[in-house]
């Protein structure tokens, strides 16, 4: 049996601490070499458990290899080097050591062989991220970190009870399709569906993701959302409430995107809509589904990753984040503007761009398994997509207005970066078949048929001709729009308020009554028990001996009758 | 808050002198040019035949409408919903301060 050494996460663990530790010169160095070492790592694992450890009576299966999750270990590599790359020499250190111990979190995951390891690999992603939106540096950062923290450890709870349940009742800890049947394994599934924004716990991704610095937030867009895409696809393969509520997010996603203001909030609602595609797919659960699922995560962390660095290289350049403050940025960022763009194509799903070969494989899937009204609903939303990220982030960013504004296109590495993402998005919608052959099963699928191409065209170019007739209706408002957030941050403090009031009336209304009934009595027994009291006093040994003498004789002329 | 370094242009007052996709004569252009578009996409169709997965998918320039309305139907949907959630940007900020004025009272 293959032997090995340590967990491929522990190279970016090191990689993190050696961020911390090294010279500044050194820095770079590492930030481009811990990952690529990572990604060498990956490729070399054949499939199977690789590597145990006895923990807390259990033998853990730290390293378990598959094609999926070697496909999920890549992509989260090859994400934090491009976003190390992004923020090479702008970021603080202390940031992309963050951001590296985060993505070596989720590469534990992609890689963990039993329920115990991922949550340990889980919970060490929950830290990081956090310490990576807390990098954003501002008040509001701080507190949008905190109720990120919180959200983050109600669900870590929620899936340990789920996990622990599922030890103590079925004996096993091997990460196993689960049949929704128990309440572990529907803890489980909601411990799972908090980290992927799923409805009623969709709000703190939008609320906090854009708090991160413009580098932070291009970390934070790749990893929690597909690590639990991924822990869905290995748990809860085909459970059909995973279509609803994959339903439900897709549309959430571009609802509240239309109502946004915030550029990269925009950008962090659509990643609740991507990810909703994705939990369709592994709801549908077909092969081809799932096929679809594990290509739109790679797609989607690239083109995602690409459109929040276009972001960050103009918040970055001008300090500016709201649609209505910029505007008309293409003529002086050109390279920046370009890249945009191609992300907002690829995540429209636009033909020749990587979003086009890897969703339609779950719309294919939906319509093979005669899901009629989620087939229209997948398609109406793939319009919404081209509506919400598609044009409306490029066209506020980088057109509509001319804000005057003329900023310059970000460093060097910053460009770079934003190249190398657009290249891969192009080069996969072009060449489908470098992604197709290292999904989980057989791809047996075109893309590029000429029907597919035509509907496409017609669907994404009206859904465009919609955005230009409606954009008098779309004017961007200063606003914020409400999300369930505002139960957590107005009501239950608000619930909190009254009971406590109620609390500190109940409070005095007692010590009322007890100063009018209770108090004399009191009084009595404390004339009569303290020191000094009557009861309290010591009595010479006398008076004993009196007593005694008392009940003596008592006994006496009783005992002689 | 703005950059203080962000270069700034001044922009002419003759909106046929700015920037070539902000002038009103290219914008005329652009959407004719868009128009042709549309059109040749419908028009593609004549040559392909789609195959239908549930009846209605199938009809010809179906994609076209179903793209556009659905479209439309979400705009309208997100004006409807803004009227309701819709906040002024400091929303939770007054929030935080009424709050903490109140415990500061009691």
């Amino acid at each position: 049996m293959f032997e090995l050494a340590f967990p491929p996460a522990f190279i970016l663990i090191v990689g993190a601490l050696l961020i911390a530790l090294a010279r500044p010169g050194m820095r770079p160095v590492i930030v481009l070499l811990a990952p690529i070492a990572t990604v060498l790592a990956i490729w070399q694992l054949p499939d199977g458990v690789l590597m145990t450890a006895p923990f807390l009576g259990y033998q853990i299966e730290l390293v378990e290899a598959s094609g999926l999750r070697r496909l999920f270990g890549t992509i989260f590599a090859l994400m934090a080097l491009v976003g190390g790359l992004f923020g090479l020499k702008q970021a603080k250190w202390y940031e992309l050591a963050a951001g590296y111990a985060y993505a070596a979190g989720a590469i534990g995951v992609s890689f963990a062989g039993d329920l115990i390891t991922l949550f340990l690999f889980w919970e060490f992603m929950a830290i990081f991220s956090t310490v990576v939106v807390w990098c954003g540096a501002t008040a509001a950062a701080k507190r949008a970190g905190i109720r990120y923290a919180l959200m983050h450890l109600v669900g870590g709870i929620i899936l340990k009870i789920g996990i622990e349940g599922t030890m103590v009742h079925t004996g096993s800890i091997e990460i196993e399709a689960l049949a929704l049947t128990s309440f572990d394994s529907w803890m489980v599934l909601i411990g799972v569906l908090i980290n992927a924004a799923a409805p009623p716990f969709c709000a703190w991704l939008a609320d906090a993701y854009p708090e991160g610095s413009p580098f932070g937030t291009v970390f934070l867009s790749a990893f929690t959302t597909k690590t639990s895409v991924l822990a869905l696809m290995l748990l809860f393969p085909g459970e059909s409430v995973l279509i609803w509520v994959g339903m439900y997010m897709v549309f959430y996603g571009i609802i509240w995107a239309l109502l946004e203001n915030d550029i990269r909030r925009i950008l962090a609602y659509s990643i609740v809509n991507q990810v909703g595609f994705m939990v369709v797919g592994v709801g549908i659960g077909t092969e081809m589904a799932l096929n679809g699922v594990a290509a739109h995560a790679f797609a989607h962390i690239i083109y995602k990753g690409l459109l929040l660095m276009s972001a960050g290289a103009v918040i970055y350049q001008t300090g500016l984040r709201k649609c209505t403050d910029l505007g008309g940025l293409y003529q002086s960022m050109p390279i920046t503007a370009a890249c945009g763009i191609i992300g907002a194509l690829a995540i429209s799903s636009f033909p020749f761009t990587s979003g086009f070969i890897s969703k339609s494989l779950i719309s294919q899937s939906a319509a093979d398994a005669h899901l009629v009204w989620v087939w229209y609903g997948l398609t109406a939303a793939s319009a919404g997509v081209f509506l919400h990220a598609g044009i409306k982030f490029p066209w506020y960013v980088f057109f509509q207005k001319d804000s005057g504004l003329r900023p310059k296109d970000p460093p060097w590495n910053m460009r770079a970066a934003m190249i190398l993402f657009a290249a891969v998005c192009i080069i996969l919608g072009c060449f489908p078949q470098l992604l197709y052959q290292y999904l989980p099963y057989t791809v047996d699928y075109e893309p590029y048929t000429a029907a597919h191409l035509v509907t496409q065209f017609q669907l994404l170019l009206f859904s465009g001709l919609a955005f230009f007739v409606m954009l008098p209706m779309m004017k961007r408002t200063l606003t914020v729009s409400l999300d369930y957030d505002w139960f957590y941050r107005v009501m239950m403090i608000r619930v909190a308020r009254v009971l406590m009031a109620v609390w500190n009336q109940f409070v005095d209304l007692v010590a009322d009554v007890w100063g009018k009934t209770g108090g004399p009595v009191a009084e009595r027994m404390r004339s009569l028990h303290n020191p000094g009291g009557l009861l309290a006093q010591t009595w010479p040994t006398g008076s004993m001996t009196v007593w005694v003498v008392v009940i003596l004789v008592a006994v006496v002329v009783m005992a002689q009758r | 808050m703005r950059k203080p370094d962000v270069p700034i242009a001044h922009l002419p007052d003759d909106p046929e002198l700015r920037a070539w996709l902000y002038r009103p004569s290219s914008i005329r252009k652009l959407w004719i040019g868009a128009g042709v578009v549309l059109a040749l996409t419908v028009i593609a169709q004549f040559g392909v035949h789609v195959h239908e997965h549930f009846i209605i998918d199938g009809w010809y320039g179906f994609s076209a409408i179903y793209g556009f309305i659905s479209c439309v139907a979400m705009v309208l949907f997100a004006k409807v919903l803004g009227y309701m959630l819709k906040r002024p940007e400091d929303y939770y900020d007054q929030i935080r301060i009424a709050d903490a004025a109140e415990d500061d009272d009691v």
